[in-house]
């Protein structure tokens, strides 16, 4: 999408700054009710997931002792998937924010909760909670659009290394507990600075990434496999143990993929995000900011309740079992102020943030401009943007996006026309 | 998770000195990174050694309409108490973990039990909890005993025991272990039990059979019945209820006002008493702003004047202290510290939070400083996160 500022249409024109400062009041009033009403329910509900994924993941991996025999490995490996899926999304990210706080349990609590991933908690707690939740979809501030390494809006400058993009999102998808590792250190940023330039404070986030990795690895990839040797299960074990993890990366970057990515999800330009936001402005950003999922209460679970990033987004510290109550109520609230609550089935989702991927792999306008009779030209133009410098990429853009307004305004006159 | 940072001398010991057991808990260990072992063994057996210390209930037996009996099962971890000592428990009361003391009323008994007698006050939401709404089998975390208030050895002859309303409580548990002995103790005791009626006289009746069976000289006194106790007053006083009184060592427990009596009443006869005082929840005031304490655990600290608007992030920070930040406006929680005492108020919504030490958590209570302004006193402990 292109900030909203940019757009022929601002979706938040019709708001004067009063509904806006009503919008957040009214917000405010629906995050007041469950913080009234939160208690012993909330409490037995994330005690009772903790202790189903601890037994799930017990369980799995003592069936998985006897993978030698194949329904043992798939039984397993499904386990164990799921577990580690339920551990990440529902119980990790969800404690990690602060969601639990309030029950002052030391053992469920955002200060001392570490999950089962490459990333710190730490890490995560940073860049995740702090600078993608405060600065959602402002593109140049939030790194999560495109997490540095694709460009998923159109005002993301347009590179030659964007045409892989798409392998490039299925290769992280892959190993993504990895790529958010990297993501949260700042990685590429912090290895191109000269050693001796780098902060004590990255060598010591490095170096605890790193311990955890190691910590992490051993356990799926060595302690459990020689568990399991004695029983003929040390490859078998391993080989469930990659696909738990390929299986939680996938599932966990599809999920992510959906909470902002799909098209029609708004993005902000960083001028245009006053300095002294008020409450209401942040909540409207991340009421337009935010992809639903729709799905079953199953489906609700296993994403960690971010198919209701809408509601996780106004409300990151409230309960995750209490966004499905409180959606309607956020819904008519969209309704009522005329905006585009988004949401739809999984694939649909996945599907459409994979065609923002594809699409904006290409700089803007070019698709627009190419049709049969001119492809060899286009490919030829994108081949020259692909290998020339900086100057010669900024005229070609120039001129395919003039091209491309032509077009548009040429079609509005024939549709007038008609 | 937490208990990570506290190395157990299983999971560090290295080289030859390793022990088999030390090895087996090391792999076990890797093999459930990043949780502890213990987080995975608490799932199945919470009260084995080496956990963290907590309870089963296993029966909540009413004493009268407002107090009720706690039997506990401890952890193995358990230290054993000394009749008279208190221990500090955490209950979760809708969903919240609070803290409170009570007093424990048994001795040492065989099936390794323990018990907690509590009386439900007004508005008290952990006693009224514990008497009214908790069942056999839910857990309650637990603290060692503590307390001082305990009977000498040897024991002396002659004992005078004055309790007011749940201040029997310390006061059974000694008691309890004395006439439970195989070898009765050779002690004269007098209880003077101190009541606002018959009806709410905790242990009335198992007290009313000890004095039967004649364990004790048992002195009832019940407000409705006999007007309040003057402990001074010639005809109806203490020295008139128990003539022998300068001969008996003293042991005193109960609201302040009675046990303020009794000391003024010892001391001007120049005879010793022991008490032991319940402190109520004293939430102190709260109030728009105050004073602030950012310290360290090791007691050095920074002290600022902040109004009831500002932050305590911004207070801090314009103090020069070293404050965890984050997003600054609630929604990161990564300017989370411990209060240790004091309250509170939540900026956005008013609620306020009070930290009492003693009562609250023992590590404090955890509060996002961006978010919340000084309601009158309070202390943080600063650079105690990891």
């Amino acid at each position: 999408m292109t900030v909203i500022t940019k757009q022929p249409v601002n979706p938040t024109a019709h708001l004067t700054p009063e509904d806006i400062e009503q919008i957040g009041i009214e917000l405010d009033a629906i995050r007041q009710d469950v913080l009234d009403d939160r208690g012993e329910r909330d409490a037995a509900y994330i005690r009772r997931v903790v202790d189903v994924q601890r037994k799930l993941e017990l369980g799995s991996r003592a069936v998985l002792l006897g993978s030698a025999f194949p329904p043992a490995w798939v039984v397993g490996t499904v386990g164990l998937s799921v577990a580690k899926i339920l551990e990440n999304m529902e119980i990790g990210h969800n404690v990690m924010h602060g969601q639990w706080d309030w029950m002052r349990d030391p053992k469920i609590h955002s200060t001392t909760w570490e999950w089962d991933n490459a990333s710190t908690a730490e890490g995560w707690k940073h860049s995740h909670n702090e600078i993608h939740h405060t600065y959602t979809n402002i593109v140049g501030k939030d790194n999560d659009l495109g997490y540095g390494i694709m460009r998923v809006d159109e005002d993301q400058r347009w590179h030659p290394f964007m045409l892989v993009q798409p392998l490039w999102n299925f290769v992280n998808a892959c190993v993504f507990e990895y790529g958010i590792a990297a993501y949260d250190l700042d990685l590429g940023r912090n290895l191109k600075l000269p050693k001796d330039k780098r902060s004590p404070d990255f060598s010591r986030r490095l170096k605890a990434t790193l311990h955890k990795i190691r910590r992490q690895a051993t356990k799926d990839y060595a302690v459990h496999p020689l568990l399991a040797a004695p029983f003929g299960g040390a490859l078998p074990t391993l080989t469930a143990n990659v696909v738990a993890n390929v299986v939680r990366n996938l599932w966990s970057h599809s999920v992510i993929m959906c909470g902002h990515f799909p098209e029609g999800v708004e993005t902000f330009e960083k001028k245009s995000i006053p300095d002294n936001e008020t409450r209401g402005e942040w909540y409207l950003r991340q009421m337009l900011g935010s992809a639903n999922i729709s799905g079953s209460k199953a489906m609700h679970l296993m994403t960690g309740n971010l198919s209701h990033q809408i509601e996780h987004h106004l409300f990151p510290d409230l309960p995750s079992s209490r966004y499905a109550e409180v959606a309607p109520k956020v819904r008519a609230l969209f309704d009522k102020y005329e905006l585009n609550y988004h949401t739809a089935p999984l694939p649909q989702q996945v599907a459409s943030a994979w065609h923002r991927v594809c699409r904006l792999s290409l700089p803007n306008g070019w698709l627009e401009t190419t049709t049969w009779k001119n492809a060899p030209q286009q490919v030829s133009l994108l081949y020259k943007m692909s290998t020339g410098g900086r100057k010669v990429r900024r005229a070609a853009q120039a001129r395919l996006e003039q091209q491309a307004r032509r077009l548009r305004a040429a079609k509005a006159e024939a549709a007038q026309a008609a | 998770m937490t208990s990570a940072a506290l190395p157990r001398d299983g999971a560090t010991g290295r080289g030859p000195a390793r022990t088999l057991r030390q090895r087996l808990r090391g792999v076990a260990e890797a093999a459930v990174t990043p949780l502890d072992l213990d987080d995975v063994l608490d799932v199945f057996h919470p009260l084995r050694r080496g956990a963290d210390l907590r309870a089963r209930i296993v029966e909540v037996r009413p004493e009268t309409a407002e107090a009720a009996t706690l039997v506990l099962k401890p952890g193995r971890d358990w230290s054993g108490h000394v009749p008279g000592q208190y221990v500090r428990v955490g209950v979760d009361v809708d969903g919240v973990r609070l803290w409170r003391t009570y007093s424990l009323t048994h001795g040492t008994r065989p099936d390794r039990h323990i018990s907690i007698t509590v009386k439900a006050i007004p508005d008290g939401v952990v006693s009224n909890h514990l008497v009214h709404r908790a069942k056999p089998g839910q857990m309650i975390q637990l603290a060692q005993p503590e307390g001082d208030f305990v009977l000498p050895d040897p024991l002396p002859s002659r004992l005078l025991l004055v309790t007011g309303g749940s201040g029997i409580t310390p006061v059974i548990g000694m008691l309890r272990n004395l006439f439970s002995r195989r070898n009765p103790a050779d002690v004269d005791i007098v209880l003077l039990h101190v009541n606002a009626s018959a009806s709410s006289a905790i242990f009335r009746d198992e007290l009313r059979r000890h004095a039967a069976a004649g364990r004790l000289r048992l002195v009832e006194r019940f407000d409705d019945r006999d007007g309040l106790l003057d402990v001074e007053h010639p005809e109806h006083g203490l020295a008139a209820l128990v003539p022998d009184l300068d001969e008996r060592l003293a042991y005193g427990c109960g609201p302040a006002g009675l046990l303020d009596a009794l000391e003024a009443h010892h001391e001007s006869r120049g005879l010793t008493l022991h008490t032991e005082r319940f402190r109520p929840v004293v939430l102190g005031e709260t109030g728009e702003g105050g004073t602030v304490t950012f310290g360290s655990a090791d007691g050095e600290g920074v002290t600022v004047e902040a109004d009831g608007a500002t932050p305590l992030l911004d207070a801090g920070e314009s103090a020069g202290v070293l404050m965890p930040s984050g997003c600054r406006m609630g929604v990161c929680f990564g300017c989370v510290v411990p209060l240790r005492s004091g309250a509170v108020r939540d900026l956005r919504n008013g609620a306020v939070t009070v930290a009492v030490p003693g009562e609250t958590g023992p590590e404090g209570v955890p509060v996002q400083t961006c978010i919340n302004a000084a309601a009158g006193p309070c202390s943080l402990e600063i650079g105690a996160t990891r």
